[in-house]
């Protein structure tokens, strides 16, 4: 009976809904329950209530379908509930009403999403997201993360204006709202695809994520990092699965943050460039759009929103006590934050995807995949970028943060609730890693796949090895830089001292590319609006009081000219 | 023509069968009453009352023909052609429902607001112009005989003048701002009567039903047509389309807060019905030149409106005047809906029209309340007020947000058929593309000018020497009824929808003609 209640609401709504009632409940206990039983709920509502489409409302003349449960959304509205559970573990102590009901309601907005089965509910969720994760930003409460929050909400809501410009025309093109596979082609498809891409940081379209994760507060982006840019995954896996631009777009998105990650103080930010990074393996996977690679892309998203979620969360622990997540000011932390550290390395090794880990389970489903399609540079750009992450995230991460050089600092191990998030999210990227098949049975496509193989081992250990010894070697380098000379001419090694900064100048020239055309747009922007000022504003004639005479002018031209019309036609 | 099985007849015998006439009467009779009575104390009940008759007779219209055909109601017993006829269809009645309702919502709010803005001693006299405004406003819709219009035209806009005047009690140059809206409503109201009397030249009729049956007959001649030019550009006036906007940001600004609201929520909506009314229905789509009027002057003005008074609305520093140049953007959607010409474009118009109503009216009472408590309604005076005066601002949220047209609010519904209805008509003419990105684009400049509000409002700092406090509940009331109407209708689409394509499908009927009606039968 409460069952079949409970199946009548949308799991979305669940959330709003709980958004509504913590802000009657008093800070602690009770609205910590709430915040945690609800994803619970959730996750229990979709688990039981089987395939097909629910909720079907009537709404000026079309059928909204708030819950469309199939394979697919189903894999992604677990992942979610299971973050949303996560995220408001780890943010336990905090006793911040705005933060609580954005986090429900962001949750709540990407979950109905998912669970949209036509394209304007989806637009309605599609802005939740946008509207609901701002106040994440902005619950910083300083200068920049205000402007910050500024610049994501503007992108993000073109994003959702540019996506109902789009449905309109397919709408007029089709007649159907329904939201289901598209082909490129027409303008209504190209303006959604855009629309997908802004949200999911294409190349180009990516500078808001590494602009606002960093500023958000501390739990805050471990909330963000999970919703945003996994829906517009899910959403161009729904949409545009098997597109092949995909492949390319994904590619470079794999391979240039790397770049960026290398050369990054801030290890939030280079978390940011990281997350980047991963969302081209998975666009990768849609672009590829066969079985195998729609699994890979659904499975590396699962277990990417729990590794990196647990990379937030070790460096926002880190943050937390120290005040800071500067790698320049960490080090030697692992004195005082053990069992942070270990987190953090469980995390670092889900990303890399060493064996037994969950990153090696999912990524490998991907790499399969293009390899499958004969797509030989992508596979070798792919397993180039996969070395790269290990470098950024999997190495400079824990290292720089607890290792290192002494800093100096010797804060307290991190409290016990984010602790325990912390514990529950490696715990699960290690289970998912012993024991694939848990994760496989809920794929979209069924899986005949064994990512144990002696072949995907031994390769990848092969990879993960040498990409250490690479970082052993320029670390121990940078640290000496009077042993430096004393190295022996070795071809290899003047190749390697060459490389950090061939790197780093490409990064240099691409940034001050993008820095310069930016600056130009602003500047332009600037000079534009100050003309309409000159033209539109308070001083201006058109907003000035017109004397009598000259309206009557105006009476008589329209007139004139309303006559020739009409008698000449 | 008409469908006959769709024509409801009626004998008036009893009061319901009054009601046509009594829509109007009521508040009428209420005007020389309260200024007879005299008393202060008196004239705000008397009002309120015949405003909510008014509103009750309405919605019994509404209710009666809303699934089509008309009530023909005849004066005196004189059968038109010769005399005069009051013709009730679902298109005025929706409009009567409008502007009853929004009069009667507003005077609550009024109560309060004219006890601060105006002096004592004119109350009455106040109460007893807002009925003959109202009076007007209702008769111009509600009656089938174009020189009638006229005639309830010049009733409200004289009453009007008088009510802008009134904001001189606070600041003078109201009389200024009353002085330009009569020199420009005159020059309008002549050049309606003008265009009328053309027609007359050439019909020798002035009973709207038999001028279209006469004009379909003998075909339109040059006195035919530049009747239909003068009328109009005598209406554009009145509507306040670009660019005969000019006496509306000041008269907006200097009257009275009560009276803004009124008159925004109403005025230029009657009139606009008034327009479709002559476009569609006396004239007819059929016309070359009624076709070439509305793409060649009526949707590049209305194009060229959206964007410039947009631009001025972004950069102003005065709440009540942005506003006020807001409605002569958001007027230009209307009239675009219009010059698409489409069922669905004017079902958009019609739709727009009652959620602009609703939104503008509710902004205005939050300016109202703003500035009972500030005594003003530039920027830097309301800053920070949001935290003050929680109740005012969160329903001048929901107002901008229905203006910007964000989902789930009224205002969503009727731009999202805008577009829906350009988009329409792609496939004929590849240019309306444009039109509907511009309206797309236009309502991001919505945007921009209601965040500026919304920034003034929760982001600023507050004043802290202002002593600001809530908005009585007299003020509260009406402003959240209409918050809730705003969502209300964003999120239960079907009820206005209907009434407006039922009203836009009878607007494209053209005139239903002399037909039938000959044989209701008029009043003894």
């Amino acid at each position: 009976m409460m069952l079949d209640l409970l199946h009548q609401i949308p799991t979305a709504f669940l959330f709003f809904l709980a958004a509504g009632v913590i802000l009657f409940l008093p800070h602690g206990l009770m609205r910590n329950t709430v915040m945690l039983g609800i994803p619970i709920i959730a996750a229990f509502q979709v688990w039981t209530l089987g395939m097909g489409e629910f909720v079907l409302i009537p709404f000026f003349g079309f059928d909204l379908e708030f819950m469309r449960l199939d394979r697919l959304s189903r894999i992604f509205v677990l992942i979610f509930c299971l973050a949303a559970f996560l995220g408001n573990l780890f943010a336990w102590h905090l006793r911040d009403t705005i933060q609580q009901v954005a986090a429900l309601a962001y949750a709540g907005s990407a979950i109905g999403a998912a669970l949209s089965g036509d394209m304007i509910s989806l637009f309605f969720y599609w802005e939740g997201t946008a509207i609901a994760s701002v106040f994440l930003i902005w619950a910083r409460g300083t200068e920049g993360s205000y402007w910050t929050g500024m610049r994501y909400l503007i992108i993000q809501i073109t994003s959702g204006v540019i996506l109902i410009a789009g449905v309109a025309l397919f709408y007029a093109d089709t007649g159907s709202i329904a939201f289901e596979k598209m082909e490129l082609g027409s303008l209504a498809t190209w303006l959604i695809f855009l629309s997908f891409g802004m949200k999911c940081a294409f190349p180009l379209l990516h500078n808001w994520l590494q602009d606002s994760y960093p500023a958000a507060t501390i739990t805050g982006t471990v909330i963000l990092s999970a919703f945003t840019t996994k829906l517009a995954v899910y959403a161009l896996a729904r949409g545009f699965a098997g597109t092949e631009i995909l492949i390319y777009i994904g590619t470079i998105m794999a391979l240039f943050p790397i770049f960026f990650a290398e050369i990054e103080n801030d290890l939030r930010r280079v978390l940011a460039y990281s997350l980047n990074n991963q969302l081209g393996f998975m666009v990768v996977g849609v672009g590829i759009g066969t079985e195998l690679a729609l699994n890979g892309t659904a499975s590396h998203a699962f277990a990417h929103i729990l590794y990196k979620a647990l990379l937030f969360m070790s460096v926002g622990a880190v943050m937390y006590r120290t005040g800071t997540s500067k790698a320049s000011e960490l080090g030697g932390l692992y004195r005082t934050m053990p069992k942070t550290a270990i987190f953090c390395l469980v995390g670092a090794a889900s990303i890399s995807a060493f064996p037994l880990f969950s990153g090696f389970i999912t990524k490998s489903l991907t790499l399969s995949a293009v390899a499958h399609e004969h797509y030989t540079y992508i596979w070798l750009a792919l397993v180039f970028a996969s070395a790269g992450v290990l470098s950024h995230s999997g190495i400079k991460i824990p290292f720089f943060t607890f290792f290192a050089h002494d800093s100096g600092k010797r804060p307290a191990e991190a409290p016990l609730h984010m602790l325990l998030a912390m514990g529950i999210t490696a715990f699960l990227c290690i289970f998912i890693g012993v024991f694939p098949n848990f994760l496989y049975s809920i794929l979209p496509f069924d899986v005949d796949y064994d990512p144990y193989t002696m072949e995907h081992i031994a390769g990848q250990l092969q990879l993960l090895f040498f990409a250490l010894l690479a970082f052993a070697i320029i670390y121990r380098r940078g640290l000496h830089p009077p042993e430096l000379r004393a190295v022996n001419l070795d071809t290899d090694v003047i190749y390697r001292k060459f490389m950090p900064s061939v790197l780093s100048y490409i990064a240099f020239v691409i940034f001050s590319l993008f820095k310069g055309t930016s600056s130009l747009l602003k500047f332009s922007v600037i000079k534009f609006t100050s003309k309409l000022h000159h033209s539109h504003g308070p001083d201006s004639p058109r907003a000035a009081s017109w004397p009598a005479g000259a309206m009557v002018i105006s009476i008589a031209a329209l007139l004139g000219l309303a006559l020739f019309v009409i008698f000449f036609s | 023509m008409a469908n006959t099985a769709l024509v409801a007849e009626h004998t008036a015998r009893t009061l319901y069968d009054h009601l046509p006439l009594l829509q109007v009467l009521v508040p009428f009779c209420a005007a020389p009453l309260i200024v007879l009575l005299g008393s202060r104390r008196l004239a705000w009940p008397l009002a309120f009352v015949s405003s909510a008759i008014a509103l009750i007779i309405s919605v019994m219209l509404m209710m009666s023909v809303r699934e089509g055909g008309y009530i023909s109601y005849t004066m005196g017993g004189w059968s038109p052609p010769l005399g005069i006829e009051y013709r009730i269809d679902a298109t005025n009645a929706y409009v009567l429902m409008l502007i009853s309702a929004i009069g009667t919502v507003v005077l609550p709010f009024a109560y309060v607001s004219v006890k601060d803005e105006i002096r004592s001693k004119d109350h009455s006299l106040f109460y007893a112009c807002w009925m003959l405004c109202l009076t007007g406003l209702l008769g111009m819709v509600a009656t089938g005989d174009a020189f009638n219009v006229f005639v309830f035209l010049e009733i409200s806009s004289l009453s009007t003048y008088v009510l802008v005047a009134q904001g001189a009690a606070r600041d003078r140059r109201a009389l200024t701002a009353a002085y330009d809206y009569l020199i420009m409503g005159t020059i309008g109201a002549t050049f309606f009567v003008i265009g009328l009397g053309m027609l007359y030249m050439a019909t020798g009729t002035l009973n709207m039903a038999d001028l279209a049956d006469r004009i379909a007959d003998q075909g339109a001649n040059r006195t035919v047509r530049s009747g239909f030019a003068f009328i109009v550009v005598g209406l554009g006036l009145k509507v306040a389309m670009f660019p005969l906007h000019l006496w509306l940001p000041k008269a907006y600004t200097f009257a009275p807060s009560a009276v803004t609201v009124f008159l925004s929520a109403t005025a230029t909506k009657a009139a606009l019905y008034v327009l479709m009314r002559f476009i569609f229905s006396v004239y007819h789509p059929d016309f070359s030149f009624t076709t070439n009027a509305l793409e060649i002057i009526f949707l590049p003005l209305a194009i060229i409106a959206m964007f410039s008074a947009s631009f001025v609305a972004a950069f102003q520093i005065n709440f009540k005047r942005m506003l006020a140049y807001s409605s002569i953007a958001q007027v230009g959607y209307m009239l675009l809906g219009i010059a698409i010409l489409t069922e669905t474009g004017l079902t958009a118009a019609l739709l727009h029209m009652f959620n602009h109503g609703l939104a503008k009216a509710l902004l205005f009472m939050g300016v109202g309340a703003l500035v009972l408590r500030t005594g003003s309604a530039f920027y830097t005076q309301i800053s920070g007020l949001g935290r003050k005066m929680p109740l005012t601002c969160g329903a001048i949220v929901v107002g901008g947000l229905s203006l910007i047209g964000v989902p789930g609010t009224a205002g969503f519904l009727s731009k999202w058929l805008l577009v829906q209805a350009a988009l329409e008509r792609v496939a004929e003419n590849s240019s309306f593309l444009l039109v509907s990105i511009a309206i797309v684009l236009s309502s991001l400049l919505a945007v921009v000018y209601v965040w500026r509000v919304f920034e003034v409002l929760y982001l600023r700092e507050p004043d802290p020497n202002s002593t600001a406090t809530e908005a009585p509940l007299m003020m509260l009331i009406p402003m959240w009824i209409l918050a809730g109407s705003c969502l209300w209708f964003g999120l239960s689409t079907d009820f206005l929808y209907d009434i407006a394509n039922q009203a836009a499908l009878g607007l494209l009927d053209g005139s239903m003609g002399m037909l039938d009606s000959n044989e209701a039968l008029g009043v003894k």
